[in-house]
């Protein structure tokens, strides 16, 4: 077994974890039921390791410049304390990761890339950086990440003992209305019990949520303080299963299943996430510039009947049984109890109403094409 | 939860309880714990099954598990229960949880408590 652990492996095995290999790292895939934790998202809160995450340091004077360059969105309009969803893409426009970019300073951003992609992620922003003046660490080892999400997130975060800001009151006294205030995809330095960590306002589940960057040698600390402080909350630790389906209830494409080097971002719906406005060069600009052939197939929704779940890799067929598409991802929705799916098809299916029938397990059953997200949380603020 | 001393097991972990001729059959512990919530299943029609055949589907959030049949014989009896409320196989596996009943004509040769649990590592 060479899986890598979590700092916080222990905390999970002794919660009763069931552990899953995933992107070479041994992490939890529930703890008890992953339908009682994906409802606690959505109800109450959640709290989940994402260790396994990588997280990659570009420093310098020219790093806004050089991740204007690597990666698809313009990096250098974020304010610092600001984050945005981007895109690693290769010369072709395909897909090597979808990244979170976190401005954490004038000359310093904070890179979050899947665990799976942290090497490439690091090496590709190493070798795009190389004529910028900007250096580039692979912080992954050194980083630990825990984040709370659901609708009660923020008082999870507002009862736990030991939080304090950079620069502010020794005692946190003004961490309730800091963290209260703190904008989505905005960020925050701060500290807990003195050692360093990174509030962000961002998460991956279609509720309301914070991430905690911290470092491994405070993980478990932090991880005991906030499941302490949300017990009155109704906090329970959640799983990978949770995080699946929580996403893709969300719409939240999932790197190896709707993304992927192959596919361009238009294609996935994220041609929004890629800025051709921004001016200069960047990796992938002539191809997304071009564009996929015509012919090429585009993500969408799918909505079934009963309990029988699309999963991913099954068959899409139009009318008269020839193969029109794939599906991505699928489970029975937990929320909506009804079958969900995201799948690339073609174009001529592609339409929002469209009947399509997916081959599960040798039987059709039919899917109607259906806007994205599946659910949107009530926004309350 | 340790398998019941008084059940036969098969190595797609299933369990078997044999009856005078009937045996009622369903996943054991072990299964419904890998599987995670179980969501859907579906059972056979009642009628004549050949030992190893695919008689129905259990299905999780995560993933998709056959089942199998244990023995050869006719299935004369299926738990509605668990179709209406499929969480009984995950909060009562080798009981409510339970998924056919057949009746016997060959029964094969199953493995005991012991031998199960050394194939799961438990």
């Amino acid at each position: 077994m060479s899986d890598r652990l979590s700092p916080l492996h222990e905390v999970h095995a002794a919660a009763g974890a069931v552990f899953t290999d995933f992107a070479g790292w041994q992490m939890p895939v529930r703890y008890s039921s992953d339908l009682a934790e994906h409802k606690a998202v959505r109800e109450a809160a959640g709290i989940f390791d994402l260790s396994h995450m990588g997280e990659i340091l570009v420093v310098g004077p020219g790093a806004a410049a050089a991740l204007d360059y690597a990666v698809s969105g313009r990096i250098s309009a974020l304010q610092p304390g600001q984050a945005k969803y981007t895109l690693l893409l290769n010369d072709a426009g395909g897909v090597l990761d979808d990244l979170i970019v976190y401005r954490t300073g004038e000359d310093r951003f904070l890179v979050v890339a899947n665990a799976a992609n942290a090497g490439t992620v690091a090496g590709e922003l190493r070798g795009r950086a190389d004529r910028f003046d900007a250096q580039v660490h692979d912080e992954s080892d050194d980083v630990a990440l825990i984040a709370v999400q659901g609708p009660r997130a923020l008082e999870v975060l507002l009862n736990t003992e030991g939080f304090a800001l950079d620069g502010g009151h020794p005692d946190g006294e003004d961490v309730a209305d800091a963290l209260s205030s703190l904008r989505y995809y905005r960020a925050l330095a701060g500290n807990f019990n003195g050692s360093a960590v990174l509030f962000a306002r961002t998460g991956y589940t279609g509720e309301d949520g914070f991430e905690i960057f911290v470092s491994p040698d405070a993980a478990r600390a932090l991880w005991g303080a906030l499941v302490e402080a949300g017990a009155p909350f109704h906090l329970v630790p959640a799983g990978l299963a949770a995080r699946d389906t929580l996403r893709l209830e969300a719409g939240m494409p999932l790197y190896g299943h709707e993304l992927d080097a192959e596919t361009l971002p238009v294609q996935a719906g994220l041609g929004r996430v890629v800025d051709l406005g921004k001016p200069g060069d960047f990796v992938g600009r002539a191809a997304i510039e071009k564009g996929p052939a015509p012919e090429a197939s585009v993500l969408v929704g799918l909505r079934g009947e009963g309990k029988r779940a699309a999963r991913a890799d099954y068959p899409v067929r139009d009318e008269s049984g020839a193969t029109i598409g794939r599906v991505t991802s699928g489970a029975l929705s937990p929320t909506l109890g009804f079958p969900i799916a995201m799948a690339y098809v073609a174009p001529s299916h592609a339409a929002e109403g469209t009947v399509v029938a997916v081959d599960i397990r040798g039987t059709a059953h039919p899917y109607l094409v259906t806007p994205l997200p599946f659910y949107k949380r009530k926004k309350t603020s | 939860m340790a398998a019941p001393q008084n059940l036969k097991y098969t190595a797609d972990h299933e369990w078997v309880r044999v009856d005078g001729d009937v045996a009622t059959v369903g996943i054991t512990d072990y299964a419904q714990s890998a599987l995670g919530d179980v969501v859907f299943v579906e059972l056979p029609d009642l009628g004549e099954v050949t030992a190893s055949s695919v008689i129905g589907e259990i299905e999780s959030t995560k993933s998709v598990g056959e089942l199998f049949a244990p023995v050869t014989g006719e299935i004369i009896e299926v738990n509605d229960a668990v179709v209406a409320n499929p969480e009984l196989v995950n909060s009562d596996p080798y009981g409510d949880g339970w998924l056919v009943r057949v009746r016997v004509a060959e029964l094969p040769e199953l493995l005991d408590a012991e031998a199960y649990e050394k194939l799961t590592g438990e």
